[in-house]
């Protein structure tokens, strides 16, 4: 099939006509036809997977045109590499489970709600293959919407203030980025560019003072998605109002968008001023890690404790991004995908509890293990995955990152950040403790139920992927390589030497050659490769 | 002075403005027609005004990608002329749709009221195919007269005598600016038609001739009052919430579209040479306008003065593409202008539906829970509200894109910033229509009123035009394009 990714993405819109024609509060007719979309939109997903030629093409292209008028042209042009591919897999991977997650938790407007969660997922999808800069912007906007409702109508007590504070915070990043993504499109027509195409914006020789609001602009909008410090705060007040469903979503997908913006678009479409923001984003990813960490330490709201954490785990994927070399990159990609799994599922663990005790304090807990015992085991290895220990996904993927910080030139920032490590293990396990372990005194969680079947439906697919990806993530990893690679190339100043070096640097030993030769490499090659692009 | 009648009837030719004269005879059918109309049933007035805005759009469009110039010269048919009397026609359509219900309601539907939407639109239409001062004067006072009267339609109340009055005061004296701004034009040059001022600019010297300047400038002070651009802007929100509600979707939609045709075509064909003048007064007016539309509805109750301000913003915005110059952005304005039609109007028509008799001017907590009862009404004025506020996909985000696209292809690049920092703010005040809408509970016994046919039908246009050009833009892109081809 060659329009598979079409029919993936606009699968969910075709679940969203189904449901129209459901009468209101038939919510079991509802909730099934949300959650067969989903799970069959994940089934026509896999054939992505098995037809993925590893290489670092784009592939299962679509390219047709969609909007010509004026000076603009922009193309209906979509398909993925092997950076999207695995993030399209977890969108996929996720929304059936977060369907499965609500089944009981909304009774109110199942309809309106369900509509938001396929609508979502489109767009999510949507913003992932897009190979046209103007088509992801569309789909990246449109990814707000739904979001916005979901939190808003089906949120906490403090929903209102969140949702807007969440969409404001987000559009004003984005909007920003559609006036530098105008004014590339404009440059790029001085040298014959007709059209949005993401690749031909590639080998444009940017000016580097230019590409540095360029950058700016790309990199805001990216960064409070991601969300990086100091723009980060919309997403603990998002995060604890949504549903759990918005909630999973939020961290398992959405927040991907901001990593997946800066490897996709920000860092090769303007690699001199990568380099020049590196130190500075390193600085608040690192700030971020650090930062997030302390104030998970002293939540008492185990669900905006989650949320922090996420904010921690994000810096420590930015920093990896900026490490620019194999290591750091495909750590940074993978922790993307481990912090999908892990955080999402202690999500879904938070709305267990929030569903039967109706609170998330963790003084409201104390010895739930006794009580529930599957569910212990169940958080206890979510937990550890969260944590990095060895033998979960949140270990490779940590570990790749640090030792990809540590060869490039961000070494001391990677030694800062490893303390974010410990941090982690502290405020994950203390939270734990006190949830799970202790006296079982409060007489409401003495009467508590074990989870159910369907709720532990949810949780195994997740905890098998948390220890596949522990285990053996290489063929996650293979599927990135030749992407990633070609990002770096992309991302170095000097292409030709990288093409030469590239090829050794499959020997982790070789790595650290190219990240010392960046540097001196830099100033020598910047006048040169600015002066033919200014004429 | 003999007057050769063969020549004269050579030089005219009907065809022209064909939809202008199905529209004026109807209009003065309807008057007679009127006296024999029993009071309780003018809205079949309505539906015989709605056949002549059809009749004339299908003479109008029939013109496309031809262009005729009459009557010596001082009207032309061409593809501008004819955008722009689809966006009118598409505004009066609208708003004689919803205008039977309220105005049953408020007790004031007189039989004029169909008639004098018919001339206003015949003079909106007159501005955008004038291609004379005198005949733009002679649109833009045909529609001011009517649209004061409308706006103190509603004569038992005193809140839409007091529109009617403000308007035509300030109107009345904007009007003598854009004379004043006429005659010295016309002192300098010699003559009145657009086309032959543009050579004779270069002529007497350019933007160094002090008397062309201010001549210019006084002119264009004129169509900014009609467009409400700050700092001209002071009467907009009291005639928006004093004038019925149906008239006030009017007036936003099409007349603001009548100012921007005449002073595109006027500033495009005529002075041409001084683009850098007049783009430097018009990106600082854009700012100005923007900023002080969008900041002062962050705090309105009111809904009609909120889309009062918010409608000051809009033609800010459509500032930004104007101050350009680019054919990026003078299309965006024809694009924006057709889609803010459809979401203005759209999002009024809800609000003649919320508001209560005697109280029609409803405040945005009238919205609360009306998410939950009426599901529909909800969901259409939650598309009017994301494309006012520019969110993909709907129309109006292609036209902000267009608008803003011209700045930066002119170098106005901070201009766009500034452009989307405004809209960012302004989707604040659009969320909280829709807050109210959805996440606020609403009083039990509110009734709202029951959806009649043809507000039906205004609000399945009104929310169709919002959204389907925000999907596939490219054919009405393509038209606008086509359209602004001047010379």
């Amino acid at each position: 099939m060659s329009n598979i990714l079409s029919v993936m993405t606009f699968l969910p819109i075709v679940g969203v006509l189904l449901l129209l024609f459901i009468p209101k509060g038939s919510n079991g007719a509802l909730r099934s036809v949300a959650l067969v979309t989903t799970v069959v939109t994940f089934i026509a997903s896999l054939p992505i997977l098995t037809g993925y030629q590893t290489n670092a093409e784009y592939q299962f292209v679509e390219n047709v045109p969609w909007i010509a008028a004026g000076p603009f042209a922009m193309r209906y042009n979509i398909g993925i590499d092997g950076i999207s591919l695995w993030l399209v897999i977890l969108t996929t991977f996720i929304m059936p489970i977060a369907v499965l997650s609500t089944w009981t938790a909304v009774e109110d407007k199942v309809k309106e709600y369900m509509i938001c969660l396929l609508i979502l997922e489109t767009a999510m999808l949507g913003a992932f293959i897009s190979l046209d800069l103007f088509l992801f912007y569309i789909f990246w906007e449109l990814m707000l919407i739904p979001m916005y409702f979901m939190i808003g109508i089906w949120g906490g007590k403090n929903r209102l203030y969140a949702t807007v504070k969440f969409f404001i915070y987000t559009l004003v990043g984005s909007l920003l980025m559609l006036v530098a993504l105008i004014y590339l499109y404009f440059l790029g027509t001085k040298t014959g560019i007709t059209d949005f195409s993401l690749v031909h914006f590639f080998d444009l020789k940017i000016d580097p003072a230019t590409q540095t609001w360029l950058f700016a602009a790309f990199a805001l909008a990216f960064a409070i998605k991601v969300p990086m410090f100091p723009v980060h705060t919309w997403l603990p007040d998002a995060h604890t109002e949504a549903p759990t469903a918005g909630s999973v979503i939020l961290a398992a997908i959405m927040l991907k968008m901001g990593t997946y913006g800066f490897i996709r678009f920000a860092m090769p479409l303007f690699p001199e001023a990568t380099h020049q923001f590196t130190p500075l984003i390193a600085t608040l990813a690192v700030i971020g890690i650090i930062y997030a960490a302390l104030v998970a330490m002293v939540q008492e709201d185990v669900k905006k404790l989650v949320a922090y954490s996420s904010v921690a785990h994000l810096g420590f994927v930015m920093l990896g991004l900026f490490a620019l070399n194999e290591q750091g990159v495909t750590g940074a990609l993978l922790q993307n995908l481990n912090h999908g799994i892990s955080t999402g599922a202690l999500f879904l663990i938070v709305g267990f509890i929030y569903e039967r005790r109706h609170t998330r304090l963790i003084t409201d807990f104390g010895g739930l293990s006794k009580q529930m015992p599957i569910f212990a085991v169940i958080f206890m290895i979510v937990t550890l995955s969260s944590v990095a220990l060895p033998g979960t996904n949140g270990f490779v993927g940590e570990f790749l990152i640090l030792v990809g910080g540590f060869e490039s030139s961000l070494r001391w920032w990677t030694i800062v950040a490893s303390s974010g490590v410990i941090f982690a293990a502290v405020y994950m396990l203390w939270m734990f403790q006190r949830v799970m372990f202790g006296e079982l005194d409060n007489p409401k969680n003495q009467a508590l139920l074990d989870l159910n079947a369907r709720e532990i439906a949810i949780m195994v697919p997740l905890l098998v992927m948390i220890f596949v990806l522990g285990v053996y993530p290489n063929p996650f990893i293979e599927k990135m390589t030749p992407s990633i690679k070609k990002v770096i190339a992309h991302t170095r100043i000097e292409p030709i030497t990288t093409a030469k070096v590239a090829v050794p640097a499959v020997v982790p030993a070789a790595e650290a050659v190219p990240a010392d030769h960046a540097a001196p490499v830099q100033p020598v090659t910047e006048p040169a490769a600015a002066k033919p692009a200014a004429h | 002075m003999d007057i050769n009648v063969a020549q004269l009837f050579q030089t005219i030719n009907l065809n022209v403005i064909m939809p202008e004269v199905i529209l004026s005879v109807l209009g003065m059918a309807l008057l007679l027609v009127n006296v024999f109309v029993p009071s309780k049933s003018k809205g079949y007035l309505a539906w015989l005004s709605l056949i002549g805005i059809v009749g004339a759009g299908f003479a109008a469009v029939t013109g496309w990608g031809t262009t005729v110039s009459s009557f010596s010269d001082s009207v032309v048919q061409d593809n501008f002329a004819i955008f722009f009397k689809i966006i009118f026609l598409l505004a009066a359509g609208l708003a004689v749709l919803i205008s039977d219900q309220y105005m049953s309601r408020e007790e004031c539907n007189h039989g004029e009221l169909y008639p004098i939407i018919l001339f206003t639109t015949v003079g909106m239409m007159l501005m955008a195919a004038a291609t004379d001062l005198m005949t733009i004067f002679l649109g833009l006072e045909l529609m001011s007269i009517s649209l004061y009267v409308l706006a103190g339609f509603n004569r038992d109340s005193i809140k839409s005598n007091e529109a009617g009055m403000k308007y035509f005061l300030l109107g009345a004296f904007s009007t003598g600016f854009l004379l004043y701004g006429m005659a010295l034009i016309y002192g300098v040059t010699g003559t009145t038609r657009v086309a032959k001022i543009a050579a004779l600019v270069t002529q007497v010297g350019g933007a160094s001739n002090t008397m062309l300047l201010i001549g210019m400038f006084l002119m264009l002070t004129g169509f900014l009052f009609k467009i409400a651009a700050a700092p001209f802007h002071m009467w907009t929100p009291d005639v928006y919430e004093g004038a019925p509600t149906p008239m006030t979707a009017f007036m936003s939609a099409g007349p603001k579209a009548a100012g921007f045709a005449a002073m595109l075509r006027l500033l495009l064909v005529a002075f041409p040479s001084m683009i850098a003048d007049w783009s430097d007064l018009l990106w600082i007016l854009a700012v100005l306008t923007m900023t002080v539309g969008n900041f002062t509805a962050l705090r309105q109750d009111n809904i009609k003065r909120m889309l009062a301000y918010s409608s000051i913003a809009h033609a800010g915005y459509c500032l930004v593409g104007f101050a350009s110059g680019t054919a990026t952005g003078t299309s965006g304005i024809l694009f924006y202008m057709l889609s803010y039609t459809f979401m203005n109007i759209g999002a009024f028509a809800v609000i003649v539906l919320i508001g209560k008799k005697g109280e029609p001017n409803g405040t945005v907590m009238d919205y609360a829970g009306l998410g939950h009862k009426r599901p529909l009404l909800a969901l259409a004025m939650t598309i009017f509200m994301f494309s006012l506020a520019g969110m993909p996909p709907t129309a109006g985000f292609i036209g902000k894109f267009y608008l803003f696209s011209g700045a930066v292809q002119a170098g106005y690049i901070w201009l766009a910033i500034i452009g989307v920092l405004n809209s960012a703010a302004s989707v604040y005040y659009y969320l909280r229509v829709i807050v109210y809408m959805y996440f606020k509970p609403g009083e039990e016994e509110f009734d709202w009123f029951s959806v009649t046919a043809p507000v039906a039908l205004a609000l399945v246009v009104s929310a169709a035009g919002s959204l389907i050009p925000g999907i596939i833009p490219s054919m009405i892109l393509q038209f606008a394009q086509q359209a602004v081809k001047l010379i």
